[in-house]
């Protein structure tokens, strides 16, 4: 490579104890250097992120099992598959509970994150117990909610302290395995959000409270009209993570269900295509389709609330 | 009462009942690791103390039928590797973007900021096949690689540090002759410690508790990382809750102590990576 000569004429130049005019050494060596740092994360980015995207939107396009040398090329059938067969499709729907555990996990962290930005006793401690869930690894959340929903197990015997009997298999049918599930994201997630909120809540002035409270604004009114207009662009970008999120759920279910009794979503779905029954075609489209989806929310609420802070350079 | 007092007695009520709600199941599973097989079923409820609350035998088991050792060691490996190479990408490529200009700046900020909008879950069908193209596939460089490959977030927060240098340190730090391999690595990169502590801190965790990735390209036994490990403990203990419970505390308790330990930092790593 070239780069090394550069380097090596580099350090030969003298320090100019003034700025001089660009030399050509001088201008040859600005363009180099940058490059030299983003070689590295360049290649990595490409290699891992770019040339996927691309044989993924390849491969959609062929019968492709993922392992023979021979594919073919069929058009849009696979296309048509994902959104014409019924057990393909089906799979959205799921991500329909976890979108409407989203607006409750929202609404619960925008509550917690609005009274303990106010003084309250033992406010660290329910801080971090509200977030430490979202640190807890996956695997380990299944296995303790697999036990929670169990028969005789945590829930029921908490619902039995109450006097409720039930041998309820929390597990067993569709919409009360997604429920469950559903519940176990909200448990875990519910800190993040919490903590956003807090942070951006935090950074609101605070004499505007005071101000607000000398003018007699009750804490109903401070939420209304001091955190809630501060905290937009956080609150925006929850949204957009929580469906994004929502339609891309694989750990929790997996774990707990394995995709049984109706609880199997997009990824789990694709995954199973993919790695189980060898359709790396039919899988590769219904990717893509994913991917699309979550780039027109995102476009969305990018339109809907320009953001300022999005700007890299 | 007045309406303030009744307030306040709400507010605790609701943040009480959160605190159940989110530590009972982890009591319980608690509980439940210090139980022996005969407790278990014997007993009429999961809320039931254990008879002895220092039996550890179960910890015992979990920790070597799992092969917990092993699999705490290929996630240190893992996580020690892949965090290092993050630091390093995210603050090398941080320092470029924005301390030079240089052709194509733009299209290579896109490139970043685009691929940060792509969930990794959705290009994994493809991803695999790169990996597997690179031999990678089931070794502990499959998941060290795509750890390292694609941290916008990390890129992010050193940006945000990088640009609260001040540029006089560089000009000046240049006329004593220094070139930018220098600049970089004796005033920004030290400079950019608390970016770094944030960066380890959230990429850590998130390395830590990740399955997805080892689950896919590490289907070997001996390659278990601590999430694939405990994931396996379902099959053999499918019954024995209380050989479950002790690997899921097992698995919880090195988050639980760095939590405990590093709170103050954690809260602010994560709303610093997640308001990019």
């Amino acid at each position: 490579m070239t780069d090394t000569t550069q380097k090596a004429a580099v350090e030969v130049i003298p320090a100019a104890p003034v700025p001089a005019p660009p030399t050509r050494r001088t201008r040859v060596r600005r363009g180099v250097t940058p490059w030299l740092f983003l070689v590295a994360p360049l290649a990595l980015l490409i290699t891992f992120t770019y040339a996927p995207i691309a044989n993924m939107i390849a491969y959609s396009f062929t019968d492709w099992d993922g392992v023979s040398p021979e594919l073919h090329s069929t058009g849009v059938e696979n296309y048509r598959e994902v959104f014409t067969r019924p057990d393909l499709f089906e799979v959205f729907w799921v991500s329909g509970y976890y979108l409407a555990a989203s607006v409750v996990q929202i609404v619960l962290a925008l509550y917690f994150a609005t009274i303990l930005s106010f003084n309250v006793r033992f406010r660290n401690f329910f801080k971090g117990v509200l977030f430490f869930p979202y640190l807890i690894n996956g695997v380990a959340i299944g296995f303790v909610f697999l036990y929670f929903f169990q028969d005789g197990g945590t829930l029921d015997s908490v619902l039995s302290l109450f006097g409720v009997k039930t041998d309820h298999a929390w597990l067993g049918t569709p919409v009360s395995a997604n429920t469950s599930l559903a519940g176990v994201s909200v448990w875990r997630y519910l800190g993040l959000n919490f903590v956003l909120f807090l942070g951006a809540i935090q950074s609101v002035p605070g004499e505007l409270y005071e101000a607000a409270e000398l003018d007699g604004a009750n804490r109903w009114h401070q939420f209304r009209h001091i955190i809630a207009p501060g905290i937009k662009p956080v609150l925006a970008l929850t949204v957009i993570l929580s469906i994004s999120g929502s339609l891309s759920v694989f750990e929790i279910p997996y774990i707990m269900t394995g995709g049984a009794t109706g609880t199997e979503t997009f990824v789990i779905q694709t995954v199973n295509l993919a790695f189980r029954f060898n359709k790396t075609g039919l899988a590769s489209a219904a990717a893509v389709v994913l991917l699309l989806i979550i780039l027109l929310v995102t476009w969305v609420q990018r339109r809907l609330v320009p953001d300022d802070k999005v700007d890299l350079v | 009462m007045t309406r303030r007092t009744i307030a306040r007695a709400l507010v605790y009520f609701s943040l009480i009942a959160a605190t159940l709600v989110v530590l009972l199941p982890l009591v319980v599973v608690l509980l439940t690791s210090l139980k022996s097989e005969k407790e278990m079923a014997n007993t009429s409820g999961a809320l039931e103390l254990p008879h002895d609350l220092l039996n550890f035998h179960n910890y015992v088991t979990a920790f070597q039928d799992g092969e917990m050792l092993s699999a705490f060691t290929n996630t240190a490996i893992i996580l020690l590797i892949s965090i290092g190479g993050t630091v390093l990408i995210g603050s090398m490529t941080a320092y470029a973007i924005d301390r030079f200009t240089f052709r194509f700046k733009k299209l290579v900020v896109a490139l970043f900021l685009t691929a940060a909008l792509v969930p990794g879950v959705t290009t994994q069908v493809a991803t695999f096949q790169i990996v597997n193209s690179f031999g990678m596939f089931d070794s502990l460089w499959a998941p060290i690689a795509l750890y390292m490959g694609t941290d916008i977030v990390s890129i992010y927060i050193f940006l945000q540090f990088v640009r609260s240098i001040p540029i006089s340190l560089d000009e000046s730090a240049r006329l004593d002759g220094a070139n930018a391999f220098t600049i970089y690595r004796k005033i920004i990169f030290p400079l950019l410690k608390p970016a770094t502590a944030t960066v380890v801190i959230v990429k850590g965790i998130t390395v830590y508790n990740d399955f997805y990735i080892p689950f896919l390209y590490m289907p070997s036994e001996d390659l278990g990382v601590i999430s694939t490990s405990l994931f396996r403990f379902r099959g053999p203990y499918a019954a024995h809750w209380e050989v479950i419970s002790a690997g899921a505390v097992l698995v919880i308790l090195p988050t639980l102590i760095v939590f405990l330990s590093l709170q103050r930092f954690i809260y602010n790593g994560f709303t610093r990576g997640a308001t990019r």
